[in-house]
């Protein structure tokens, strides 16, 4: 279970983005998280996936009350939760080519003699040619690299996806895509997702329930 | 829209003049075997000819091999004392913004405190503490001028700090060492490396101010600044050449160095570089 009890967390010292968000994943769930821009899902989406130190609250990884963040974190608690952020244009390191930029987990976590082969193996599957793989992220679409950057978040096969508007800046036809990869490694391997986003299509479609921004919060409070 | 003929023009003349100026001072003193402060009052004040292509200054010394070991001088400067202002510059910056919190705030002030100081004062005070030698300069120098570093690494730190690419690597597993090696200081370097080479005609001209000033070296050894500080008189006088010649020393080499750093500065950024077609 990814479990968020009463959350309380922002960016400035007593000026909390949102008090008290809770949320609920189950093992091989699917929950969409709908809100409006700035009211703080985002937010509640860096602190489940350890990047966000919260300033009130806990959060429970499978089963593991979190008690640390970002670098304070073990590893093993980091990458069992999988991030693709918005805006695959400042989620890329300028410098690495694509086959880098999906195999850099592998090589930071030691795993260097298993990228190739996890690189061929990914790459297909979220829809990237070879020939894309040489190219530096200035050099491909906004869509090209946000598969590359799906592909970097599945490397590791973690046990939860955070996907913080992952398609917002994209097509039809990409976020389908995109839509599909994810939907393909979660059927292969039970992974749970928490998605956020605006388009309330979308998340009915793609998730197993979808929750309001205001149903995660205590009642009668709105961020 | 780049151009890159522009692009590959500056490069070759700014590349042509700094080899030129290094092979200068590297080879002509070993090679020539001349003093460059061999007095002769009957040549004082020779105009230009081909016995002395830049003429003698009032002693009778020759300018071009006074302005060759000036430019020697002036250089050694330049380059040790921003090699010395980077590494300190970068170490404070990076510090400040990897770490911040009371770190970042103590450093800043005292980056700020030292600011608030007129840095060519600051550079005064400093040599002032040791007698007269290219040592002291080179630590006025390094001490007044790794501000700006400092600032520029921090706020590149603090920027990329908070960019998405950085979370995703240490979502992804990467140790605080691989973050800092990886992507940060590949980040930042390039700045830093720029800020260094942009900051050796700074200092450069910043020894020749203080030996302008009678602060710098001693009188009798050739820098640029002491000679543009004895030719002075001269200039009054009507004789242009002991002026003119160190002042073009001193001024060609610091626009080819800023021009090669100009160049780098575009194939640093892989988006320009694309367009330059390199």
């Amino acid at each position: 279970m990814l479990e968020l009890h009463a959350i309380t967390a922002g960016y400035e010292p007593r000026r909390p983005v949102f008090r008290g968000a809770s949320l609920t994943v189950a093992p091989g769930e699917a929950v969409g998280l709908l809100g409006p821009s700035g009211c703080g899902k985002s937010t509640l989406a860096r602190v489940a996936a350890l990047l966000h130190r919260p300033d009130a609250g806990r959060l429970v990884l499978d089963g593991t009350e979190v008690t640390a963040w970002r670098h304070r974190a073990p590893r093993a608690w980091r990458t069992a939760v999988g991030v693709v952020f918005q805006q695959p244009r400042t989620a890329a390191d300028p410098r690495l080519r694509l086959a880098d930029l999906i195999a850099e987990p592998l090589r930071a976590t030691g795993r260097k003699t298993e990228a190739a082969d996890r690189v061929a193996e990914l790459a297909p599957a979220v829809g990237l040619t070879p020939d894309l793989l040489t190219r530096r992220p200035h050099e491909v679409s906004d869509g090209q690299l946000q598969r590359a950057c799906l592909a970097r978040a599945l490397s590791l096969s973690p046990r939860w996806l955070v996907c913080d508007e992952m398609t917002a800046m994209l097509d039809a036809s990409t976020t389908a895509a995109l839509v599909a990869a994810v939907e393909t490694y979660r059927a292969e391997t039970g992974a749970g997702l928490l998605a956020v986003g605006h388009d309330r299509v979308l998340l009915d479609r793609w998730c197993d329930r979808t929750v309001d921004w205001k149903d995660c919060l205590p009642a009668g409070t709105m961020a | 829209m780049a151009d890159p003929r522009t692009h590959r023009l500056r490069l070759w003349t700014s590349a042509l003049t700094v080899g030129a100026v290094l092979l200068a001072v590297l080879l002509v003193p070993p090679l020539v075997q001349l003093d460059e402060q061999a007095v002769d009052l009957s040549k004082k004040l020779l105009p230009p000819s081909w016995a002395h292509p830049f003429g003698t200054d009032d002693v009778g010394r020759d300018l071009l091999l006074r302005c060759v070991y000036g430019l020697r001088i002036s250089l050694l400067v330049g380059l040790v004392a921003a090699l010395v202002a980077t590494v300190l510059g970068t170490a404070v910056g990076a510090a400040a913004g990897a770490l911040g919190g009371w770190t970042d705030r103590t450093l800043m002030r005292l980056v700020d405190a030292f600011s608030s100081v007129p840095h060519l004062l600051l550079g005064i005070f400093v040599v002032a503490l040791f007698r007269p030698g290219v040592w002291p300069v080179i630590a006025s120098v390094a001490v007044t001028h790794w501000l700006s570093t400092a600032r520029i690494v921090r706020s590149e730190v603090l920027s990329l700090r908070a960019r998405p690419h950085i979370e995703a690597a240490v979502s992804g597993g990467a140790s605080r060492r691989r973050v800092a090696v990886r992507h940060l200081l590949p980040a930042v370097l390039p700045q830093a490396g720029l800020a260094a080479v942009l900051m050796v005609p700074h200092a450069m001209w910043h020894e020749s101010a203080l030996s302008f000033l009678g602060l710098g070296l001693p009188s009798h050894q050739a820098s640029l600044g002491n000679l543009v500080q004895s030719a002075r008189s001269s200039l009054l006088a009507g004789d242009w050449w002991p002026t003119l010649f160190p002042g073009l020393f001193l001024i060609l080499p610091t626009l080819a160095i800023a021009g090669l750093a100009g160049v780098w500065r575009d194939r640093l950024n892989p988006r320009r570089r694309s367009e330059l077609m390199l």
